[in-house]
């Protein structure tokens, strides 16, 4: 209960962590490895908590040292089937603190600032509260910006910071109402109870809208790096805003310039301004199935399938194209579709053994489209190779794929 | 005209009436937290600093905790190490090489103390463990070696917050807000 009660807790060192998980990273993002290679199982009886084949060997990989310490381990998007992220493939990002292992019993939730009635919450009072389920994506705000090299080629090192989950939990806005918020109230501050207490500022009116205070993903407690035992989830918006372990949402009347909203989340643009507070992030689709890294064994048949998504709401449509982008078929979505969530889209090919361009647009229910990358160079008044190793934010320029007659896809974004 | 007047102010009390019930708690879950537990646990501190505790501390003090704390991450002229660079870059910004730091980037000195405090030095060392003294110390060091304050100001709850950051006003928009159906600007270059 104490803001300095670390000590009570253990930490799992990030270090220790990734260097568990590097092992992964070395294979090649669409590569099987054979069963030989597969480590015996560490597990207790694998009867009483189910544990996939040992010739699955899809991982979470780390993209290695990020800017200012900050690490992530990326989603293999192109082993996901259907919409659903497994949460033990859900991308993490660590925030230099590291996974704290938090026993619920004593995990607090505190609302307080301006509120009638400050209240603590255990999180099995907060589990007796009308509560929904919703399937919502969560994208990192560095999500797909554009890379060099090998990595340029995997599609899990460029996209796989979007992971999508069923959610459950209590809307925000009730425990917000239980509270009693008071006139002039504008923003509310969310804090985690890692070591160094992750914060972030979001508008109240969010708060309001979609909120969730969420403790179940995908039918089961959300997980340690997701946030156990309670993570906010902010739908649509850049990850960062969905504070995981959360511990405290404090109700002010003005941003609070935290860490995060100063630095590394507010990006420089040409001119030397940095835009912060940027909250939805784009309409975005990448085919993930032929993607970059992986080869077509011959011509034939193969079915092209990907994701797509929009922070602003429901895909509309998918449309891909197999020619250059010289002419596009709309694709078949997986129904339903959700809100703010990742989508399925399918479409039927015949690969005639040619090279060509394979890729996908998407257009969401507000009527906006992906743009090209020469389009999002026009408008920042830029040449397109601005963005290669600008660190840039919010990309989310269509993903074209090169396939060559040797059946080998490559990332063709700059060609 | 009293009489009319009478029937405003009853009309106001009565809607005053509605949403306060509108407003109440509906599932009397969870505790009041005890006042003590709220001061414990709020370490946010805003742009105005109007959080921040007692205490005081200047560059010079500063120095010398920077030295065994902070010196071996972050480099013992704050230029750099494992850490990222606390000092310099100032005019960086529009260039081919922008070198964000502290001094070239932060809009606010309120929010350099509620970082140190909140987070450094970071796990596995002990976040929270200096004291408001020694954050008020550490972080006037920093302002000093980004030419910012002199070595002999005193940083306090009072002359803090008062600061001007360099680059204050290099943020977009300057007042950032949203109101429900706010989109997301197509291409997403800022508004300019």
């Amino acid at each position: 209960m104490n803001a300095k009660e670390s000590g009570r807790r253990k930490f799992l060192k990030g270090g220790v962590a990734l260097a568990g998980l590097a092992v992964g990273g070395l294979r090649v993002a669409s590569g099987q490895s054979s069963g030989a290679e597969a480590a015996a199982s560490p597990h207790k009886d694998s009867r009483t908590y189910g544990e996939r084949s040992r010739f699955d060997t899809a991982e979470r990989q780390p993209t290695g040292a990020a800017p200012y310490g900050d690490t992530a381990l990326v989603t293999p998007i192109q082993a996901l089937t259907g919409i659903i992220t497994p949460a033990g493939l859900h991308f993490v990002m660590d925030h230099l603190a590291g996974v704290p292992d938090i026993d619920p019993q004593q995990h607090r939730l505190m609302i307080h600032g301006m509120v009638d009635r400050p209240l603590i919450f255990t999180v099995e009072e907060l589990k007796r509260l009308p509560s929904v389920s919703r399937i919502h994506f969560l994208e990192c705000n560095a999500n797909s910006r554009p890379l060099q090299g090998p990595k340029a080629e995997s599609v899990q090192q460029v996209h796989g910071k979007t992971s999508c989950s069923e959610w459950t939990g209590v809307l925000l806005s009730l425990l917000l109402q239980e509270a009693s918020v008071q006139a002039g109230a504008s923003w509310l501050v969310s804090e985690g109870a890692e070591g160094n207490k992750y914060t972030k500022s979001l508008p109240l009116a969010k708060a309001m809208e979609d909120v969730l205070v969420a403790y179940g993903q995908n039918g089961e407690p959300v997980r340690p790096e997701q946030g156990f035992p309670l993570r906010l989830l902010v739908p649509g918006w850049e990850a960062n805003y969905s504070t995981k372990w959360l511990r405290r949402i404090k109700i002010v009347d003005q941003p609070y310039m935290t860490q995060h909203e100063s630095t590394h989340n507010a990006n420089l643009h040409p001119d030397g301004k940095a835009h912060w507070f940027r909250f939805e992030m784009g309409v975005k689709s990448v085919i993930t199935r032929p993607c970059g890294g992986q080869k077509l064994p011959s011509p034939g048949f193969y079915e092209i399938t990907g994701l797509a998504w929009s922070g602003g709401g429901t895909v509309r449509k998918v449309e891909v194209s197999t020619d250059g982008g010289r002419t596009w078929k709309n694709a078949e979505l997986q129904q339903p579709v959700h809100r703010k969530a990742h989508t399925r889209f399918r479409l039927p090919w015949t690969w005639d053994g040619n090279e060509t361009i394979l890729q996908s647009r998407c257009t969401d229910d507000q009527g906006e489209m992906q743009p090209t990358i020469a389009e999002l160079a026009k408008i920042w008044e830029v040449s397109t190779d601005y963005f290669l190793g600008s660190g840039v934010d919010h990309f989310n320029a269509i993903q074209p794929w090169k396939v060559n007659r040797d059946g080998s896809v490559h990332n063709a974004l700059f060609s | 005209m009293r009489c009319s007047r009478n029937l405003v102010v009853t009309v106001i009390a009565a809607f005053c009436c509605v949403a306060a019930v509108a407003q109440g708690p509906a599932y009397h879950l969870g505790r009041t937290p005890t006042a003590e537990e709220i001061r414990a646990w709020d370490i946010a501190i805003g742009p105005h600093g109007k959080e921040l505790p007692p205490g005081s501390g200047t560059a010079k003090e500063g120095a010398k905790i920077y030295a065994q704390r902070c010196a071996v991450c972050h480099g013992q002229t704050a230029e750099g190490g494992a850490a990222r660079s606390l000092v310099g870059g100032i005019g960086t910004l529009n260039t081919s090489n922008p070198v964000p730091t502290v001094g070239s980037f932060w809009p606010y000195a309120t929010t350099v103390w509620d970082y140190i405090n909140r987070a450094m030095p970071p796990p596995p060392m002990q976040p929270g463990v200096l004291s408001a003294d020694e954050v008020y110390s550490v972080t006037a060091f920093l302002l000093y070696r980004n030419g910012i304050i002199q070595e002999n100001d005193v940083l306090d709850a009072k002359s803090l917050p008062k600061i001007q950051m360099p680059n204050r006003n290099g943020f977009v928009p300057p007042r950032p807000e949203w109101k429900p159906g706010m989109r997301r600007p197509f291409g997403f270059y800022p508004d300019r």
